[in-house]
């Protein structure tokens, strides 16, 4: 009963231009059928995301560890929650990050879980840069 | 299923037969002769309630399976053409949803009653525990046949439901990708559930043989939880239990029909109108109501790991329950502190149960602790110390001997009366706090419908006015994908005559094709045709309306609703009230202000509606006086059109409301005389035995 062949497939990469995204919007793309957030963080909330002391979160992770050095400003996270796989509406809270609908977690603009009863982070998928502007997932 | 039987059919060819397989004997023995205990109460018919309601799932089930298809795509629209389409499809849904929730209510009672009279002890803890897991196999069943219509809270219950076992340590991730078939929720999923759906009824109705084995063979449980010990104690299953059991069953019926005829969407959610989108999640996801004193436990407790197996566990903890409770004596009629305990367990299910539909937030959260932690408390400390330290009253010493003393002096239970009260008087507090505390929408002013009530019938003149105001203003931006022209000339909507439908429809023009070069075209509309929608597809609509896609309208009416709150979802069971949708439109319609009121942002491109739910509606107000011009005279104000638009759309979600209303009578009028046959035949037929 695991996933058949033409659902794998339709798995594969995806690559995703960033251009048209500015600073401070994000994108939402499907790869595998879960969305993916894409923020354009702006200055602001790089700064918050690395303000926090890290030993101090629920799921400890540095911000640099959850994005490409040269590439801060931009956030790639499954936007699905870690508690019970909502959506998280982009922008919302009290963290300049996500918050979940369905029963009050809420991100940070690194998107990682800072309240509510999610146990983990927004989990970052696999990604990398092709050009400055573009991304491959998967 | 007592022993070997002396049986013999006078017919020779049924001779032949008991010879070879004594079906006919195990028959007579397990359901004619069969003793049961003659101090038997009308709880105990609920084991033939849910006998019936398996049957009439699996049947109901059966019927729709061969409509329905399972696909992500087209789940959704089958289902709506089976209520509009099928023959008595509407009948056939409706049985089988609010089926499965009277299966749920009557498998609580059962379980209850099993619980008060302590029918799980020695020698039936087998019979218990296969109970239980009929229960569970239950849930399942239930779960997944939830998911099939693929309405938004189908595939959102479905995501929150299996990703409870991505909790599990190691092994977690693997088990949800092979539910799911997939990297989420998708079709193979729905492909997978249809499949278990349609199997796990059968497994339920083998496991129910094995528990009606064991029930045949320990005897059936009684009120007063003495054994039969002579012939005076028992009478035989026919005619006694038998007819006993059809005038309960008739009258289970008579709730049943209630539902299915005038509430059919009572027991529903709204969001379940909505076509499942997997990049929105509803902004409030609630299980069924039979799933919501579990779902309560999940939510009260912060750790994910945790709050999965406390919710498993206060299911399986029923399995223990012949252990846990030590007592000698069964019934709780002679157990004055286990009769005040288990009444308390009752209102803290029912308060759980309250509490899983409410949002996760303050006193709920913290109300939800404790009810968990008294849920739990009954089991572990409440039954085991009981039967440690409670002074039993003495119990008769024959069921012949209970039925001729038949309590004389019936002492009130007055403490656990009292706690039942309090709780519902802090239940009401509660949620006028919480009323008052919502913000965001105002609730919208109800209206006076002509298809509310159990006789209400569409208004023919708003249900014509209403579709012009929609073909004239609404069309160009909703569709209307759920609605043919054929269905303007059909019964019970808005009275054309076939000509008439088929001239409305050759004024649209309809894409169709491709022709013999291979290319698409356009001609007249026919009958058979759907109403086109305005754009091709949701990402145009979404392009061409600043980003908010205009939602179709065919369910629109049931498809939105608004909170109730307690008490006034108990009293709308009474009133038949179902026109939350139908108000909420109309009072969108007419709520739009330019004003815009102190402390309420709009952004840029929104507009303020005072009804709609966080005030800023992409939608500019649609309707202005005297826009529409109406042939028969009606006033052409903003709330005329609100009206007979809103009835209008009304019927399109509805289409055989007036024959479910009227079917509805018969079928009442029906089960009330075949109740009162069976009553009187059952008081005949034990007047010797009581």
């Amino acid at each position: 009963m695991n996933p058949d062949a033409s659902t794998i497939a339709a798995g594969a990469p995806i690559e995703v231009d960033l251009s048209p995204v500015a600073e401070g919007q994000d994108i939402k793309v499907f790869w595998r059928g879960k969305p993916i957030y894409i923020s354009h963080r702006t200055k602001k909330q790089i700064d918050e995301a690395r303000a926090v002391n890290v030993a101090s979160l629920p799921d400890p992770q540095s911000d640099e560890a959850r994005v490409k050095s040269g590439h801060e400003q931009w956030l790639v996270v499954i936007g699905i929650c870690t508690h019970l796989g909502c959506i998280p509406i982009a922008h919302e809270g009290n963290y300049d990050g996500f918050f979940c609908p369905c029963h009050g977690s809420q991100y940070d603009s690194s998107g990682r879980i800072r309240q509510g009863p999610a146990p983990a982070n927004l989990p970052v998928p696999p990604y990398t840069f092709v050009s400055d502007t573009k991304i491959q997932i998967g | 299923m007592s022993g070997p039987s002396d049986f013999q059919p006078s017919n020779p060819a049924l001779q032949w037969l008991e010879r070879r397989l004594p079906i006919l004997g195990l028959m007579h023995s397990s359901f004619v002769v069969y003793p049961t205990p003659r101090n038997l109460n009308y709880w105990w018919t609920f084991g033939a309630i849910l006998s019936f309601m398996l049957g009439m799932q699996i049947l109901t089930g059966v019927i729709l399976a061969m409509h329905y298809t399972p696909h992500a795509d087209l789940a959704f629209k089958s289902v709506e053409l089976i209520v509009r389409d099928v023959n008595y499809g509407w009948l056939l849904r409706n049985m089988h949803a609010c089926g499965a929730s009277m299966f749920f209510f009557a498998v609580y009672v059962h379980m209850l009653r099993g619980l008060y009279y302590g029918s799980y002890k020695e020698p039936r803890e087998v019979l218990w525990i296969l109970g239980v897991i009929i229960y569970l196999l239950m849930m399942a069943t239930g779960f997944m046949g939830y998911v099939l219509p693929w309405g938004q809270m189908s595939f959102w219950g479905a995501t929150v439901i299996t990703n409870l076992f991505s909790a599990i340590p190691y092994v977690g991730e693997s088990i949800v990708t092979l539910l799911w078939g997939g990297y989420s929720v998708g079709n193979p999923t729905l492909n997978r559930f249809f499949s278990l759906h349609y199997l796990l009824p059968f497994l339920i109705a083998g496991v129910v043989v094995l528990h009606v084995w064991a029930l045949h063979v320990a005897g059936q449980n009684n009120p007063d939880g003495v054994e039969p010990k002579t012939e005076k104690d028992t009478v035989p299953f026919t005619p006694h239990a038998t007819i006993k059991d059809m005038f309960g069953v008739a009258c289970f019926m008579l709730l049943y029909a209630w539902f299915i005829f005038y509430m059919p969407n009572y027991l529903g959610d709204a969001d379940n109108y909505i076509p499942a989108n997997p990049g929105v999640t509803p902004p409030h996801i609630v299980p069924e109501w039979y799933y919501l004193p579990f779902y309560a436990i999940l939510r009260s407790i912060p750790n994910k790991l945790a709050g999965v197996i406390a919710m498993f566990s206060a299911i399986i903890i029923l399995c223990f329950l012949p252990w846990l409770d030590a007592a000698k004596t069964k019934s709780s009629k002679y157990r004055p502190l286990a009769k005040q305990f288990f009444w308390i367990f009752v209102a803290v299910c029912i308060l759980l149960g309250y509490l899983g539909a409410q949002p996760p937030e303050g006193i709920y959260v913290i109300a939800g602790r404790v009810l968990t932690v008294c849920y739990f408390a009954y089991f572990l400390i409440v039954l085991p110390l009981l039967s440690r330290i409670e002074t039993p009253r003495p119990v008769p010493n024959s069921i012949s001997d209970a039925v001729l003393a038949k309590t004389g002096s019936r002492s009130t239970p007055m403490v656990s009366t009292a706690i039942v009260l309090a709780l519902a008087g802090s239940l009401f507090a509660g949620s006028i706090d919480s009323a008052k505390a919502s913000e965001g929408s105002d609730k919208p002013p109800g209206n006076k419908w002509s298809f509310s009530g159990p006789f209400g019938k569409y208004d023919r003149g708003a249900l014509q006015r209403g579709l012009k105001v929609y073909k004239e203003v609404c069309a160009n931006c909703h569709g209307l994908s759920y609605v043919a022209f054929r269905n303007l000339a059909e019964p019970g909507g808005p009275g054309y005559s076939v000509a008439q439908a088929a001239a409305f429809a050759s004024d649209y023009k309809v894409k169709d094709g491709p022709n013999d070069a291979g290319d698409m075209f356009e001609r007249p509309g026919r009958p058979a045709d759907y109403f086109p929608s305005p754009f091709p597809n949701e990402q145009a609509a979404r392009a061409a309306n600043g980003g908010a896609a205009p939602p179709d309208l065919s369910l629109i009416t049931k498809a939105r609703s608004y909170g109730r709150g307690f008490p006034w979802f108990i009293f709308d069971f009474f009133t038949q009230y179902q026109e939350q949708g139908p108000d909420y439109v109309a009072a969108v319609l007419q709520g739009f202000d330019d004003h815009v009121p102190e402390g309420v942002t709009i952004p840029e491109g929104s507009y303020y509606n005072k009804y709609f739910p966080g005030h800023a509606i992409k939608m500019p107000k649609p309707l202005s006086d005297g826009q529409v011009t109406y042939d028969d005279g009606s006033p052409t104000t903003v709330a005329q059109y609100a009206k007979d638009v809103t009835t209008f759309l009304m019927w399109t979600a509805e289409p055989h409301m007036e024959a479910r209303k009227r079917l509805g009578f018969q079928v009442f009028v029906f089960l009330i005389i075949f109740a009162f046959l069976m009553y009187f035949t059952k008081k005949k037929v034990w007047a010797d035995s009581h």
